[in-house]
This record gives C-alpha cells, sequence and structure tokens, in this order.
C-alpha cells in the first residue's frame, strides 16, 4: 500500500484545495492579459460586470450555465464510475439531431409544454445512443472509453454536417442549418416570466431548462448517494475487482452510467435549440461539451460543485463576450485559456499544492495506519 | 472513373498530406513507448504552428521558425511531462488542458499581435521550406515508371516531407536496435523493472515526452511554414487525434505508423476529388464526410477488436509509484 | 569459513519511517562473506523495507551499510548493482513481453547501441549455465515462461550484473516444493563459490533448512540474530512473535451433520484455455472445516472464485443445499451470496474491500441490495450506518467509528470488517481464503476463534490458506491441491512430510517406492 500524497483536513481537501487550483489558474491568466499588454484588474472588472451587471447579462450567464451544468455533470457522473467521457461534445451535438426532429414535426400545431418535454426526451435518447457505442465497445470489447469517445466526436461532427447539409437543410437556406422552428417550439425565456410580473429583464436566452439542469443536478446527487445503483457505481469507480466480487456487473454499470451520460450531455442542446437560436445549426455545441470536462472537475464531480462551476463558467463565456466588445485584444478565446488552465490546476496539477497545505495543515493521524 | 492526372494528384497530396500525421504519430510513439499517453498532441502541433508562423515572419527564416516550432513543442511537452510524471497527475486530463491551452493561446495572441483574426502574416517565400528537387530527379524523368514516380511523386517536395519519411527508419532503428530504445520500451511495460535495474524512470519518461515535443514541432512548423505560407487558428484542425488513431492502427510500430499514416493520408487526398462524385455502377454518391470520419471509424472497428488487436503499452497512463 | 574476511555486508543502525508507520528501527545486521542468512519475521515485520534500503531502492533516514568493511553510499539501485549486490524481488521485476535476452542486459547493455552487448550476454549466459545449472532459452519470451524459469532468469540477472551478494526477498512463494529443492541447490553452489546469500522470508522450514545464521525481526526491529544450527523452529517462532504462540488451536471435535456443498467435476480454464480448477469434486457438510492445502497458484483462488460465482466454470456442478447449480450458466455472485453462500475473500485490499468507502459502506458490499438498507432502488445511509455500528461492536472493530475511511484502519481491522461482514447474515456456507494474511498476532487469534465458533454453530466452512500450520491447526479434513486437481485428502494430524509431498504433485505411494 502506498499513499503518496500527504493527508489533509477534511475542509481544506474538499473546501480550500479546489478554490486554491482554480486561484492558480486565474491567475496565470491574468499573466497572459498582463503579457498581451491589457490590464488584468480592469479586465476583471469589466468581466464581472458584463456578467452580472444587469439581470439581461445574468441571464445570458444563466443560459450559458445551463448548458455546462448538463454537460458538467456528464462527466461527472462517468467519473464517479472510473469512466472518463470525452465524448460530451458529440453526445450534445446528436442530441440536438433529436430535438430538431420533435421540434420540426410538432411546431406548427402543437404548444411549446407540448413539445418541449418531448424534445427534453429525444436528446436525452439521442445522447444517450451515441454514448451507447463506445459504452459497449468499453464492455464488452475493452475499447478504451477515451479513445473511442475522442473518435465519436469526429463522427459526430462528420455525420452531422452530412445531415444538415443533404437531410434537413431547407431548399432555399444558405447554410447547413435547419429551417427556424415556430413557436411550438419554444421555451419559454426566463425574462418572459418576469415580464409577467411587470419586470422588463432584456431578451437574454436564459429559459425554463435552467431549472431542469437544477432539477438534473439533484438526481444525479440523489443517483450517486441515495441508490443502491449508485453506490454500484462507486464501487465500480473506485474498485472494478471489489465490484466484481460484490455480484456488480461491470457491463450494467458501463452501460447505464454512459447511457445517463450521454443522456446529460444531450439534455444541453435543449437549452441551447430550444430556449436559444431556435434551429439546429452547425457546430451549434461550440465546445460546452468540453467546458464540462473543466466544469466536472473543478467541482469535483460533486452535483453541487458542478453547478457552482458551471456559474463560475457561465460568468466566464457571458463575461467573456462583453470583455471583447470592450477591449478587442482580449478575444473570447480567453475563455479557452482559463478553461485550459483550470483543468490543469484542478485535475492533472491538483496534487500540487498538496505538500505545502500539508505542512501549514500538519496534523498526527491519530489512527493507525495500515500494516506496512 | 478517376483518371491517371486525377490518381496522379491524389498520390502527390498523399505524401503532402501524410507528413504531419507521421510527424505527430512517430513523436506519440515516443511518448506512449515511455508509458506516457498523449492526447495533447493536438494542441502541441497546433501551438508550434504558431510560434514557426510567428518566428518565420519576424526573422524571415524558415529554419529559425522550424527552431521556435520545435522549441514550442518541447516547452509544451515538459508541461506535459511536469504535470504526468513529476506531479503524477491524470495524463489524459493533462493532454486535454493542453489542447485548449494550445487552441485559446494561438487564438488570442495571434489576434492581439495582428489583428488578422488570428492569423499570422503572410510569409516571403524565403521564410517558407521550398520544394527541392532530389538528385538525379532531372536525370530520369524521361524513364518511363520510373521517371514519373521518382522525378514526378517523390522529388520536389520540401525538406520537412524527407524529415517526416526519414524518421520512420530512424525511429525504427532507436526503438529496436538502441539502448535508449530498449529503456523507453521497458520502461512503458513494466517500470519497476527498470527502476531496480538502476535506471531513472523520471529521465527516460521525460524524454520520450520531450522528443513527443520536438516532433509534434516540427509537425505544426509544416503546417504553417512549408505547406502553408502562415498560421491561421485551429489550423491542426484534428491532424494530431487521426496521428493518435494511426499510432493505435500502428500498434506502437514505427513501420506500421508509416502504413498507417500513409493510409489516412490518402483518405484524406481522396476526399478533395471524390467531393461529389458518384461511385460508377452503382451510382451511389459517396459522402464526403464518411471519407473525412473513415479514419475515427476505422480506428474504432480496430480498437472493437474486430480486426486484429492492439494492445498498448501495459503501464501506459499510469503515474509510476514505488511501492513498499 | 574465514574468519579474517570482514564481512560482506554489514548494516548500522538503520532507521526508516514511512509517515506514521516506523518500518526499520535502528537495524544491526552483520553477513559474513560465503554464508546464507536468513532474515525471518511476520508479514509487515519490515523485511522487505530493509532490503529495499540494501539495494537502494529507499533511502534510509538515517544508518550506514557497509561492504566489506567499507561505507558504501548506496543512493539508487545502480549504485547497489555496482557495489556487487543483486536482488531477487518477490514480485518479478521482468518486462514480460521480452526476450529473457533483452532482461538480463536491461541497465548494463554495454554501449549505447545493443548489438555488442547482447553478444556478450548470450556468452556469459551460456557460462553461467555451465556452472550453476541456470539454462534457460535466452530467446524466449519471459511471458511463455514458467515461474519457475522467471525467477531463474532474475537470479540470472543479477549474476551477470557481477553479483558478490544476492538478496532473495520470498523466493519460494510462487514455487512448488521441487522447484524450490532446486532453488536451494542453487543457492547452494552459489555459496560454496564464495557468494553472499540473504534469504528473507517467513517460511520457518526454509530457514531450518538452508541457512547458516538467521536474523529475527519483528515489529521492524531486529530481535536475535542465531546460528541455524543451534536454534530450533520453536524458538525462532517465538522470537517471531514476541511470546509463546500456541500453534495448535483450542478447539473440540467436529460434529458434522448433513452434506451442505457438494462440488462435482468442477472444471475451470483461464483466458488461455489452461485448466486452473481440473475436475475437481469434494464435500464440506455443516460443523465442519474442510481444508485446502497447497502451494499457492495451484488453483485455490480460481476454485473459491467460482464457488462464489465471480469466475466462470467450464463444467461441473455445485449442489448447495440441495440445489443444484450449473457453475458454467449461472456465475453470479450475487445469486450465489442470495444461496448463502457467504466470502472472505484471499486478497482483501483489492476484492474484499473499496479502501476510499467509509468503513459503513464496505460493511455492505454484496449485500446492498438488501431491503434492509433501503427501500426498492434506494440506500438509506442511516441504515447502513446503524447496521455497521453493530458489526463494530461485535467484532471490537477499532475505532470504532464507521463513517472513517476503510483505509484508515489496520490490516487485523480491515480483515474483521470483512469477516463481520460475511459472517453475520448467517450463512449456509463460509468460504475463507487467506483469513490471516497480513494480519497481527492478536487478530489472527480473534479471527480462529471466530471460525471455530461457526463451525461449532453447525455452518459449512471451506478454508483456504498457503499456511499450512493455519490449514493443520484449524481444518477437520485437509484437501491437497495441485496444479488443479485435488491430489489427496488427509486427516490434519497428518505427517507434514506427506503433506509436502502431495503439495508437490507426488502421491505418497509413488513416493514410497
Amino acid at each position: 500500500m502506498s499513499a503518496p500524497f500527504v493527508k489533509l483536513p477534511r475542509w481544506v481537501d474538499i473546501g480550500l484545495m479546489p478554490v486554491v487550483n482554480v486561484f492558480a489558474g486565474f491567475l496565470l491568466a491574468g499573466l497572459v492579459v498582463l503579457f498581451i499588454g491589457e490590464s488584468p484588474l480592469n479586465a476583471l472588472g469589466i468581466l464581472v460586470k458584463g456578467a452580472l451587471g444587469s439581470v439581461n447579462n445574468i441571464f445570458y450567464t444563466l443560459f450559458y450555465a445551463t448548458s455546462f451544468i448538463f454537460t458538467g455533470l456528464a462527466v461527472a457522473v462517468a467519473f464517479h464510475a472510473g469512466l472518463f467521457n470525452i465524448g460530451g461534445e458529440g453526445q450534445a451535438y446528436v442530441g440536438g439531431l433529436g430535438v430538431a426532429l420533435v421540434a420540426l414535426a410538432l411546431d406548427k400545431f402543437m404548444p411549446w409544454y407540448i413539445t418541449a418535454p418531448l424534445a427534453l426526451l429525444a436528446s436525452m435518447v439521442f445522447g444517450a445512443l451515441w454514448a451507447m457505442i463506445p459504452a459497449y465497445l468499453q464492455a464488452r470489447r475493452g475499447s478504451h472509453i477515451v479513445i473511442t469517445t475522442i473518435m465519436f466526436n469526429f463522427i459526430a461532427s462528420s455525420m452531422m454536417v452530412y445531415i444538415l447539409v443533404k437531410v434537413l437543410k431547407p431548399a432555399t437556406a444558405m447554410g447547413p442549418q435547419t429551417r427556424p422552428f415556430e413557436s411550438g417550439a419554444f421555451v419559454p425565456r426566463l425574462g418572459q416570466v418576469l415580464d409577467l410580473f411587470g419586470i422588463k429583464s432584456g431578451s437574454a436566452p436564459a429559459n425554463l431548462t435552467f431549472f431542469v439542469a437544477l432539477l438534473a443536478a439533484w438526481m444525479v446527487w440523489k443517483l450517486i448517494w441515495r441508490t443502491k445503483f449508485g453506490y454500484e457505481m462507486r464501487t465500480f469507480g473506485f474498485n472494478p475487482t471489489a465490484a466484481a466480487y460484490a455480484g456488480i456487473s461491470a457491463f450494467r454499470v458501463t452501460m447505464l452510467t454512459m447511457l445517463i451520460s450521454g443522456a446529460l450531455a444531450g439534455l444541453m442542446s435543449v437549452n441551447t435549440v430550444l430556449g436559444g437560436v431556435h434551429k439546429v445549426e452547425l457546430d451549434f455545441v461550440a465546445g460546452a461539451g468540453f467546458v464540462g470536462i473543466a466544469v466536472a472537475l473543478m467541482g469535483r464531480s460533486h452535483p453541487l460543485g458542478v453547478v457552482l462551476a458551471a456559474l463560475l463558467f457561465g460568468i466566464l463565456y457571458q463575461g467573456g463576450a462583453e470583455l471583447s466588445f470592450q477591449v478587442p485584444a482580449i478575444s473570447r478565446d480567453m475563455i479557452l485559456i482559463i478553461q485550459a488552465l483550470v483543468i490543469l490546476f484542478a485535475g492533472a496539477l491538483e496534487n500540487m499544492f498538496r505538500p505545502f497545505f500539508g505542512h501549514l495543515f500538519a496534523r498526527r493521524e491519530t489512527t493507525a495506519a495500515g500494516a506496512a | 472513373m478517376m483518371d491517371a492526372t486525377i490518381l496522379w494528384s491524389v498520390l502527390d497530396s498523399t505524401i503532402r498530406l501524410t507528413t504531419p500525421i507521421l510527424l505527430c504519430c512517430l513523436g506519440g510513439l515516443y511518448s506512449e513507448r515511455s508509458g506516457v499517453f498523449d492526447i495533447g498532441i493536438e494542441g502541441k502541433m497546433l501551438f508550434a504552428a504558431f510560434a514557426a508562423g510567428v518566428a518565420a515572419h519576424a526573422s524571415g527564416s524558415a529554419y529559425f521558425g522550424l527552431l521556435a516550432g520545435i522549441g514550442a513543442g518541447v516547452v509544451f511537452s515538459a508541461l506535459h511531462g511536469f504535470a504526468c510524471i513529476t506531479q503524477r497527475g491524470n495524463q489524459i486530463i493533462s493532454g486535454v488542458a493542453i489542447n485548449f491551452l494550445a487552441a485559446g493561446m494561438t487564438a488570442l495572441l495571434g489576434k492581439a499581435w495582428y489583428q488578422q483574426g488570428g492569423k499570422t502574416p503572410q510569409l516571403e517565400t524565403t521564410a517558407r521550406f521550398q520544394p527541392m528537387q532530389l538528385p538525379g530527379a532531372m536525370a530520369v524523368k524521361d524513364v518511363p515508371v520510373l521517371g514519373p514516380v521518382y522525378e514526378g511523386l517523390l522529388s520536389g517536395h520540401n525538406l520537412l516531407v524527407y524529415v517526416s519519411f526519414l524518421a520512420v527508419p530512424l525511429t525504427w532503428w532507436v526503438v529496436y536496435r538502441t539502448r535508449f530504445g530498449l529503456r523507453l520500451r521497458a520502461v512503458g511495460e513494466n517500470p519497476a523493472a527498470v527502476d531496480t535495474a538502476g535506471i531513472s524512470v523520471t529521465r527516460l519518461r521525460y524524454a520520450g515526452v520531450l522528443i513527443c515535443g520536438v516532433f509534434a514541432g516540427i509537425a505544426g512548423s509544416y503546417l504553417a511554414i512549408a505547406q502553408s505560407a502562415n498560421f491561421s487558428p485551429n489550423m491542426s484542425a484534428g491532424r494530431g487525434f487521426i496521428a493518435l488513431a494511426a499510432l493505435i492502427f500502428a500498434k506502437w510500430n514505427p513501420i506500421g505508423a508509416l502504413g498507417a499514416c500513409l493510409l489516412f493520408g490518402f483518405l484524406e487526398a481522396l476526399a478533395i476529388p471524390l467531393q461529389g462524385a458518384s461511385i460508377p455502377g452503382i451510382g451511389w454518391k459517396v459522402p464526403v464526410q464518411l471519407i473525412t470520419a473513415s479514419p475515427y471509424i476505422l480506428t474504432v472497428i480496430l480498437l472493437a477488436g474486430f480486426i486484429g488487436k492492439a494492445i498498448p503499452p501495459k503501464a501506459g497512463g499510469v503515474a509510476y509509484v514505488k511501492e513498499r | 569459513m574465514a574468519a579474517s574476511h570482514p564481512p560482506a555486508l554489514e548494516l548500522v543502525g538503520i532507521d526508516k519511517k514511512f509517515g506514521a508507520v516506523h518500518a526499520n528501527k535502528n537495524i544491526n545486521l552483520t553477513v559474513a562473506k560465503g554464508t546464507i542468512h536468513g532474515v525471518i519475521g511476520e508479514n509487515g515485520a519490515g523485511k522487505s523495507t530493509l532490503m529495499s534500503i540494501v539495494y537502494g531502492f529507499y533511502h534510509a533516514d538515517s544508518g550506514e551499510i557497509k561492504l566489506n568493511g567499507k561505507v558504501a553510499h548506496i543512493r539508487t539501485s545502480q549504485d547497489a548493482i555496482a557495489a556487487g549486490i543483486g536482488m531477487v524481488h518477490q514480485h518479478f521485476m521482468l518486462v514480460e513481453n521480452f526476450s529473457v535476452l533483452e532482461n538480463i542486459i536491461l541497465g548494463v547493455e554495454g554501449g549505447p547501441l545493443l548489438k555488442g552487448g547482447e553478444d556478450k550476454a548470450r556468452l556469459r549466459l551460456k557460462q553461467l549455465a555451465d556452472e550453476y545449472e541456470l539454462d534457460v532459452d535466452p530467446d524466449q519470451l519471459i511471458e511463455d515462461l514458467p515461474v519457475g524459469l522467471q525467477q531463474r532468469v532474475e537470479i540470472l540477472k543479477a549474476l551477470t550484473r557481477g553479483a558478490e551478494t544476492l538478496i532473495l526477498d520470498e523466493p519460494t512463494g510462487v514455487l512448488t516444493p521441487a522447484e524450490a529443492d532446486h532453488l536451494f541447490r542453487i543457492l547452494q553452489q552459489l555459496k560454496n563459490q564464495g557468494k553472499t546469500i540473504l534469504l528473507i522470508t517467513h517460511k520457518l522450514r526454509e530457514i531450518m533448512a538452508i541457512t547458516d545464521n538467521v536474523s529475527v525481526m519483528r515489529r521492524g526491529e531486529i530481535v536475535a540474530t542465531v546460528q541455524t544450527a543451534k536454534s530450533s523452529p520453536e524458538q525462532l517462532a517465538e522470537l517471531m512473535v514476541g511470546r509463546r504462540v500456541l500453534l495448535e488451536v483450542a478447539k473440540g471435535p467436529a460434529k458434522p451433520g448433513a452434506e451442505r456443498l457438494r462440488v462435482e467435476h468442477l472444471t475451470v480454464k483461464d483466458e488461455w484455455g489452461v485448466a486452473r480448477v481440473n475436475d475437481v469434486s469434494f464435500s464440506v457438510r455443516d460443523g465442519e472445516i474442510v481444508g485446502i492445502a497447497g502451494v499457492s497458484g495451484n488453483g485455490q483462488s480460481e476454485l473459491l472464485a467460482a464457488l462464489a460465482g465471480i469466475e466462470r466454470a467450464v463444467g461441473g456442478k455445485i449442489i448447495l443445499s440441495g440445489e443444484t447449480i450449473d457453475p458454467a450458466q449461472e456465475a453470479d455472485p450475487a445469486k450465489m451470496r442470495e444461496r448463502g453462500m457467504a466470502h472472505v475473500p484471499e486478497d482483501r485490499h483489492h476484492m474484499g474491500l473499496v479502501l476510499p468507502f467509509e468503513e459503513n459502506e464496505n460493511a455492505i458490499l454484496g449485500y446492498h441490495r438488501a431491503t434492509q438498507y433501503g427501500d426498492g432502488p434506494f440506500l438509506d445511509p442511516e441504515k447502513v450506518q446503524e447496521d455497521a455500528k453493530v458489526k463494530i461492536n461485535k467484532f471490537d472493530i477499532r475505532p470504532d467509528n464507521c463513517r472513517l475511511k476503510t483505509a484508515n484502519f489496520s490490516g487485523g481491522n480491515q480483515q474483521k470488517i470483512v469477516l463481520a461482514r460475511e459472517m453475520e447474515r448467517d450463512p449456509k456456507v463460509l468460504l475463507v481464503g487467506q483469513p490471516t494474511r497480513g494480519v497481527d498476532i492478536g487478530a489472527i487469534e480473534f479471527i480462529h476463534k471466530q471460525l471455530i465458533a461457526m463451525r461449532d454453530a453447525g455452518k459449512a466452512i471451506l478454508l483456504v490458506s498457503v499456511e499450512l500450520d493455519e490449514i493443520r491447526s484449524l481444518s477437520d479434513r485437509v484437501l491437497v491441491m495441485f496444479a488443479g486437481r485435488i491430489v489427496g485428502e488427509v486427516l490434519p494430524d497428518a505427517d507434514e512430510g506427506e503433506i509436502g509431498l502431495l503439495m508437490a504433485g507426488i502421491e505418497t505411494r509413488e513416493a514410497a517406492e
């Protein structure tokens, strides 16, 4: 038995360490801003104001956050079963196909409250199906799920180009996209709800899907820590041999977990498509699937952490857009850099600061360690 | 049916399109043989392309650009090594981070420095690698068969193309005939055996990862200052992932890597004339997207074990910790 | 031997801590040149750590190492090799898809290119083969070699590196008695050539058979160094555990009842199609402990796994409480548990426990679907914790905190967590593998008593252990396994030599002829 890493008090481990890691990422990002000759503090100010400065801005932030909650939960759920699903991007993309089919079929003669639930269902089914093949290949044929999900992102991309160009694009349209949906496939915006109370809040696309995301987070929590299947997922994730001993089917856990993960990723498309642009266009996922990796790592795969991390990334995306508008030198690519640094510090380098805090919080373990 | 000229141009493009994949694939081979998986190779190549574009523009020298490209690849590799070897971090996560870091940094810096939507300025011909004649190409030009193949197909590419193809036998020789190669293969299979033989696992793995950076650096330079005349955002366009797929296809063997990369390069080259063409006899139009996706589909089929079995280095993906 | 020569190896005041664990305390040890020196101690006594320090794999916190009278600075394994120390590790340090030759030259290639070094190594291998009966084909892949030959490659590795002092860490754990005898002949021969050998083991028999001197380790300390000839197994055993131990477990005669478990013609094959369990038949009755003796790796693990439903058999029948189960079709641990088959696995770290889990979560592993822990698909942490608390009290698990991470419990207490889980659900049959491996002596006694108590309560118990003493003192009947077959059944008080021959695959009748 080897314990390479320093033990820390619980609150430091789950509270302070993630904050320190994320802070390190932001610090480096600030250096990049400095490097291109802008003021990091000024940039931060514009960013925060752009994300939270008005109800409209906040609703934009929530719109992005909604997508990231879904993709973050998708990655987090898989992590608990020891699976690294890098395919959220493709699953969300294909999920959008399901949404498109439902919307195209029903938007002209059904109200949104019939279309939207069916679209939610379709996005989950399509996302899950796209995750199912890599899951099956891992569970039955031993192919590494990281590699297959990456491959499936590319395959999804090609397939969607084909479908959008050859199948769904109306003859009159220019770009590869579906026809614009009609109001029967519009999920009401949060702004519309506020309008009912006479509060003017602008046209930001945050929509009721946000509450679906929060509900999904709560259900994921319930699943992982309050169900027998969640127990099986965690057992399998920590120790597949012990799982086999306990009669937990690796096949079942891998398949079900990936189906759930793919379904969550698929849900992201409802937010963007029915809440935002009201059509399916080329590459509408725009990296949200990958943001999910950063969100899950930063949130330590805990649904509450995922929600908080998704809000932070929502702020980054909305504030970053505002920032690039006001300070053109800091383009939206800055967000990618921050995302990368968060993944780096909260993921690959998560133990870098441990020895330091180990010294700081050095304490005798009262409980005896295992036999040497 | 495709006529000879089209076939010829497809074969010619195959060589050009194979080059960056092959370089990354061989680089990945060194890294993965040492036990460090590297899905960040895409990002390394992209960052190297940017560095090469910037340096070649600033200096006016292709060689200076190449040097900068290699330097960029090595710096990112060192970061990957620090995270995965020194800090024993998750190799996949580190690779993902590097890909985003490269995508973000290149676009941000490019836009901030040149205000051309992320592109670096167009290079003078002297700042690029130029086509070169192989010795005797002119002499055999009119010899049937040999002439067109040697003069038309093999000759007339730039230096980096030849570097990439010569790197294949070189890599084979290094991996299977040298002390370094033996140790590299051993450390990817059983690092404890290497450690107890008195060899530093850390140094070997860093060597593998840094060599990978050199190759990714050359690949990136090729994209920006040999194949094109400037850097443009996301110009690596998934080739790093294709290279990883090729590496699996090659079963981590340099000769196999050449075959797999040529196949994938050919498929990429084929997509150009096949646009809108139909298969004779059936009349069915091959969707060009199917060809684009075929390397990934083939790799998935291979990974599923339907055509042979790809067994990765046994200790790959796992940080080495001394057991007690 | 010549007393004038300075000791081949001398350790002075070696001290090493791993966090809170004091693995080596002020070790002083002198090994004379040209002798075989044994180091004996229980699992976890600190033997392997000490040898890893000598071999440069770990650094001592303090103390020094002297070789042939001179202080040696061993910082890396390379230093140790250069100083003439060779080591044969318990888990072989071989690259499995390399040839023998490639493994031999790894680290001593003799130049940046392989060609010259390979040719030289080939010659040297031939010399060594002639000198020491160490024949092995240099071009075979390690993964194609049987374990005994792999070990030979390890010894050859050390010798080609010019080792004068050879350390062997538990070398016989994976060998049959015949292979072990062959190894001992080789060691004797090496000694005759003037090499010095350190033999690390926890088996008294080996110490008595081959060593000149022996040092006993206990809890990180060397408690005695004696001449083997002037010592006795009883004395050494007492030194090892620190007090006189009753190797006999107090138990009354068994009162076997009806047949509970019957196994007929069970066969289990591994992924390469080799029969690991070969046509095995036996039965266990209520109220008796049937022990399975054998050298590790002769199919005991696979037998347990097949009975527990973890591994699929290719043929045979399992009859449990009169119900016939086809293990080729119905291999499913969950179903076997439902039928009353409890299983304490051989390897608790990898199989029996999820170390990052809280204690209470491990207390339900395998039984987590029971409605007692939550309705339908749900799991109720309160109910799980309540259940865990009851078991903690009953099995005296310490510390008595069911929210603590399992990794933070000692080996003995971890084993108690597993035992409590498997014993407390009133199973019909208990399968037990290596119940006291890596467990301190106090916990061993507790565990043995629990097993006897369970037997006396009328349960059927199948016990697998590589510790022959444990098998003999607990079992009512002993089956001996060799190469996947049951090669004999003896009473626990049978002659040890007879059991030993069976374990080696030699039928007693043949041996007598």
